[in-house]
Order: C-alpha cells, then sequence, then structure tokens
C-alpha cells in the first residue's frame, strides 16, 4: 500500500507538526531571516555557520598554494586538501579517495566524462541511452557527444507517475550501447530511481565496454550513499554537486572506477595534472591530480568536507526519515487543494523531498511571485528539464523542496500562500 | 501585499483570465514566435498591416499572467497605429516596466500608454520584465520584417 492509499484509508487531515532537524540557529541566512520559508533546497541549500567558518579559517591559519611550496605553510594547505577529499570520499562510501576527483559540481563532472571518456570510446553507430527524466546537464552533454561522434541518442520513457519506464529501457539497452547515463533522484519530480536494477539490466544487456554514469545531484544531499558498496550496483561514475549539499557554491566532484580514470586521457591540462613535460611530449601525474588542472579549490574542498560533517552529525538516515515526513505532510495538504495537480510518484518510498505541482488557472511564476510576497521561495519552471516537461505537457511546474532545516511550519506557509494565489486569481 | 497589489490589478487578471485578440489570424502578414529561454514561455504574433498601419494583431502561447495579460493589452493598444507609433510606444511601454518613467509626473506619457499603465508595477519585479516585454519584442520583430514566415526570436533584456 502506498502512503496516499493508507493516508486515504485512515482518513482525516495531516495535522503533524515536525521540527527542523537542524536547528534554524545554524544557519546565518536563516537565523537573520525568521519570517523565511525556503523551500528551493533543490535548487541550492543554505549554509551553516560550520561551513563558512571552516573556510575563513583555513583562509586565515592555513592558507597557501598547495602541492608546490617547499614551506609548512604551502604544507598544510597541501594537508587540509588532501584531508577534505578524504572526509568527502569517507562521506560518500568510498574507501579509495584517489577515485574522487574535485570538480566544480555536477555539470562539470558529467562534461568530464562526456569528453574525455566519451570522445574516446563513442564512435559511429553507437548507442547512447539517457531518459526523459534528466536534467539538462546530463542530457546536453550526451546529445552532443552523439552528435558530433555519429552516434544515437536513445532516451528511455517514463510511466504516467514519473517514474522510469523499466521495459523502455531494457528495450533501449543492447550491445551497441555505449553509455547509460541517468540520475539517482530526478530535480524535478524527486523520483529515486531504482539505481542497482537498472545497472544490472545494463549489466546483462550491454557489451562489456559499457559505462553507467550517475548524475547524483539530488540524492548525495539527501540519501546515505556507500558507493563501494552493492547498494547501487555497479556504477562507473557518480558526479555530484556540494552546494546542493551544505557545501559552497562551486564545489562537487565525480568518483569513477579507478580502471576506467587511469586510460582515460585527461579532460583540461596545465599546472598539477603533469608529471613530466617535453618539448613535445607530457606524461599525467597520477589520480586523482591528472583530473585537477590548475591551482585547486582548496577553500572550497575544505567546506564541503565541513558540510558532510555537518550531515554526518546528523545522520543521513535521520536526514532522509526527515525528509519523508515533510513530503508527506505536503503532499497530503496540497493534494487537497482544489485545483492543485501532484507530479511524481504516488508511492512517497519512490520520492525525496520534492512536490512538483500545477494550479487550475494560475501560471508557476505567478504562484512563485505570489508566495514569494508571503516569505516562501519555491522554484517554478522547467526546472532545466524541458524534455520531461514536453512529456508531462506542462510547459512548468512550481516546485518545493525540503532539506534539515525545512519544518511543518514552511508547509503550512506554502499551503497558505496557494490559498491566497487561488483566491486573487479566482474567476469572478 | 503593497507590491504585490501594484503587479497584480485587477485589469491585469481580468486580461490574464480573458485575453483580447487570442488565437491565430488568417491571413496574418507577419507571423512571429517568440520565447523565453529562462523559464520556457512561448508566445506567437500575428500582425495584419496595411502598409505602414498595424491594422489587427493576435497571439497565442503559453505565459505567466504578467505575459498574457500584456500581449492581450498590447494587441488592443496598436491597432491603427503606425509602425513608428508601434514602436515609439514599446519604448514608453518598456521605460515604464523598468521603472525610468514616472507616469504620475508626465501627463503626455499617461495618455499614450493608456489602459498599459496597469503593468507598471513590473517595475518593482525586475525578473518579470522579461515578461511583460515578451510580446513587445515579437512586435518589433514583426515591424521590421523579422518573421514573415515563423521565426523564432530569442527575447534579449
Amino acid at each position: 500500500m502506498t502512503y496516499t492509499e493508507e493516508r486515504a484509508r485512515k482518513g482525516g487531515p495531516n495535522t503533524e507538526r515536525h521540527q527542523s532537524l537542524a536547528p534554524r540557529s545554524d544557519f546565518p541566512l536563516l537565523a537573520a531571516n525568521p519570517a523565511l520559508h525556503y523551500l528551493d533546497s533543490a535548487a541550492t541549500a543554505q549554509k551553516p555557520s560550520v561551513v563558512l567558518d571552516a573556510m575563513r579559517e583555513f583562509y586565515e591559519r592555513d592558507y597557501a598554494n598547495p602541492h608546490r611550496g617547499a614551506y609548512a605553510l604551502s604544507v598544510r594547505a597541501t594537508d587540509r586538501y588532501h584531508d577534505s577529499r578524504e572526509q568527502v570520499a569517507r562521506f560518500l562510501g568510498v574507501a579509495d579517495s584517489t577515485r574522487l576527483i574535485f570538480t566544480r559540481g555536477t555539470t562539470e563532472s558529467l562534461n568530464l566524462v562526456a569528453t574525455a571518456w566519451g570522445m574516446e570510446h563513442v564512435g559511429h553507430g553507437d548507442e547512447i541511452v539517457v531518459t526523459a527524466l534528466e536534467h539538462h546537464a546530463n542530457f546536453v552533454p550526451w546529445q552532443q557527444l552523439a552528435r558530433q561522434r555519429g552516434a544515437t541518442l536513445r532516451i528511455c520513457s517514463l510511466t504516467s507517475d514519473g517514474r522510469l519506464d523499466l521495459d523502455s529501457l531494457a528495450s533501449l539497452v543492447g550491445q551497441r550501447t555505449r553509455v547509460v547515463a541517468f540520475n539517482h533522484v530526478s530535480n524535478a519530480l524527486g523520483t529515486i530511481n531504482p539505481v542497482a536494477e537498472i545497472t544490472a539490466l545494463v549489466r546483462r544487456r550491454a557489451a562489456r565496454n559499457a559505462i553507467v554514469v550517475i548524475d547524483g545531484a539530488q540524492a548525495a544531499p539527501h540519501l546515505r550513499l556507500r558507493l563501494d558498496g552493492d547498494d547501487l550496483g555497479d556504477v562507473d561514475f557518480y558526479a555530484f554537486s556540494g552546494h546542493k549539499m551544505l557545501g559552497p557554491m562551486g564545489s562537487g566532484g565525480l568518483v569513477g572506477r579507478r580502471s576506467l580514470l587511469e586510460t582515460m586521457r585527461p579532460y583540461q591540462m596545465g599546472g598539477d595534472m603533469i608529471e613530466i613535460v617535453g618539448d613535445e611530449e607530457t606524461t599525467w601525474n597520477v589520480l586523482p591530480h591528472k583530473f585537477e588542472a590548475g591551482t585547486p579549490n582548496v577553500a572550497d574542498a575544505v567546506g564541503l568536507a565541513a558540510a558532510c560533517g555537518y550531515l554526518e552529525s546528523l545522520g543521513m538516515d535521520a536526514v532522509r526519515a526527515h525528509e519523508l515526513a515533510l513530503l508527506e505532510l505536503a503532499v497530503d495538504r496540497l493534494g487537497a487543494i482544489e485545483g492543485v495537480h501532484l507530479f511524481g510518484p504516488s508511492d512517497l518510498a519512490l520520492r525525496s523531498g520534492v512536490v512538483s505541482f500545477t494550479l487550475d488557472g494560475v501560471h508557476p511564476h505567478d504562484i512563485a511571485t505570489i508566495l514569494d510576497g508571503e516569505g516562501v521561495c519555491v522554484r517554478a519552471g522547467h526546472h532545466c528539464a524541458q524534455p520531461l516537461m514536453r512529456r508531462l505537457e506542462v510547459p512548468a511546474t512550481a516546485r518545493a523542496s525540503f532539506y534539515v532545516y525545512s519544518d511543518s511550519k514552511d508547509v503550512e506557509a506554502l499551503v497558505e500562500g496557494l490559498q491566497k494565489t487561488r483566491a486573487l486569481f479566482a474567476a469572478d | 501585499m503593497a507590491n504585490l497589489d501594484a503587479l497584480y490589478q485587477e485589469v491585469i487578471l481580468e486580461h490574464n483570465r480573458r485575453p483580447r485578440n487570442y488565437g491565430a489570424m488568417e491571413g496574418a502578414d507577419r507571423v512571429v514566435e517568440s520565447h523565453n529561454p529562462l523559464c520556457g514561455d512561448a508566445l506567437t504574433l500575428w500582425v495584419k498591416l496595411d502598409e505602414d498601419r498595424v491594422v489587427s494583431a493576435t497571439f497565442q502561447g503559453s505565459g505567466c499572467a504578467i505575459s498574457r495579460a500584456s500581449a492581450s493589452l498590447m494587441t488592443e493598444a496598436v491597432k491603427g497605429k503606425t509602425r513608428s507609433e508601434a514602436e515609439e510606444l514599446f519604448t514608453t511601454f518598456h521605460d515604464l516596466v523598468t521603472g525610468k518613467l514616472n507616469v504620475d509626473g508626465d501627463a503626455s506619457a499617461k495618455q499614450r500608454l493608456g489602459s498599459l499603465r496597469a503593468l507598471g508595477g513590473v517595475s518593482r519585479f525586475p525578473i518579470r520584465v522579461k515578461c511583460a516585454s515578451m510580446a513587445w519584442h515579437a512586435l518589433r520583430s514583426a515591424l521590421r520584417g523579422e518573421g514573415s514566415s515563423p521565426n523564432a526570436v530569442a527575447v534579449a533584456e
């Protein structure tokens, strides 16, 4: 029985109260704006003091260019960078931290794979499989790679409630498949995809050298990850963004299979990523440095590591339980408003803390503007997922998304704001 | 709420509910498609011209209340205007929605704008200026002969 069916059986409105999991006082922006209801964490998360403090402390105490200086300060900066990588890798359940490449985020990570692996291994007549549920960051790089290399892009279709249609996927994956790329959690609908099942399907049907690439931007902040374990099966690349998981903007990474990373050509060339530069030829530095050209972004890595530490102290299972409780409340309350249509799986166990919706007669942008007047921040638009919007047959949706600092008062404010929106737009 | 009331004036809500001159036009001289890549809003504008004069304009598309009401009001406002009059009106309208024009201190502008003044509240919402001016950009393309056949025009603001 799905949550919604269970609720319908129990009857009665959902009036549950939920405190935030993390105190708002940990987040300077939220503490300074007590009336703000920030429901756009799927776009980016607010920052706890521990993250900001860690970055400031690095700049004030340990700042120098790492990997270069023969002096103690530079060694300290190098250590901070190394320790940050270890901590982030641990958070993701990755024992070998050298297979974690720091990048500017999911978009850069996916472009890295599409370029450095794709340009070498995808050729004429090959096939790349993506899904209709993808963010443009995991769609356009593959579409353009296919065009450049004379390969064919295949798009997995969806069920009516916004899950991947695994029959469709099975029919698309075959001996010509070189890449299967999909998200762990959908940014637009919150759908949690069965990564292990899909990966097993790919391994059964595709040739041995096909790769599985996961966009983890909406999963790493919300779900406990054990990338070394069997939870997600045998994936080759996992991309994530720091700024959605309480870390700094412009931080993030790519976890890759070591054997692939070692044989791939570098993505960018420059300092730090070389071993010996001759007049004619250059040899590459070891992992992870081979993929991190130029002076690394140490401060953001330090901030991201602090964010991982903060999330670990909350406990990722508690984070998931908290978001699920708010999701249940929001689905109940929004679903009871006349004219509201909810998108995404009805089984909330398959959803992250994302509620995508429309309201009859009111464009999502108008919803967002009116909610903003009530101090409620939601996203309105196509969520960088135009292929999905076309299939849902809506130009846009409004999206509310929850995180560790969200509470039931945020949901109440959203509901009240939507009632006001309805009243304002009601036909006379 | 004061700003929101200024944005969503009754005139706008009413034109959003019942847009004027809505639908495709038979025998149009110009058809222009316009879209806002940021939000996915799309609009098609049909214009019938008699030499230098706009005989009529109609539109169709999906968009927010601001873009829809603005397009509706525009099709009424430019009817019978010459190309240069319509371009001049766009300039005045653009000044209004970007907050460069204080209509209360400019009787001539106030008179020229007429019911378009209802969109004055947009000036307090810079992010919505694109919504209000999308139809006007399409009209300008049409009047400059850029869209005799359906022709995508990205909105630049």
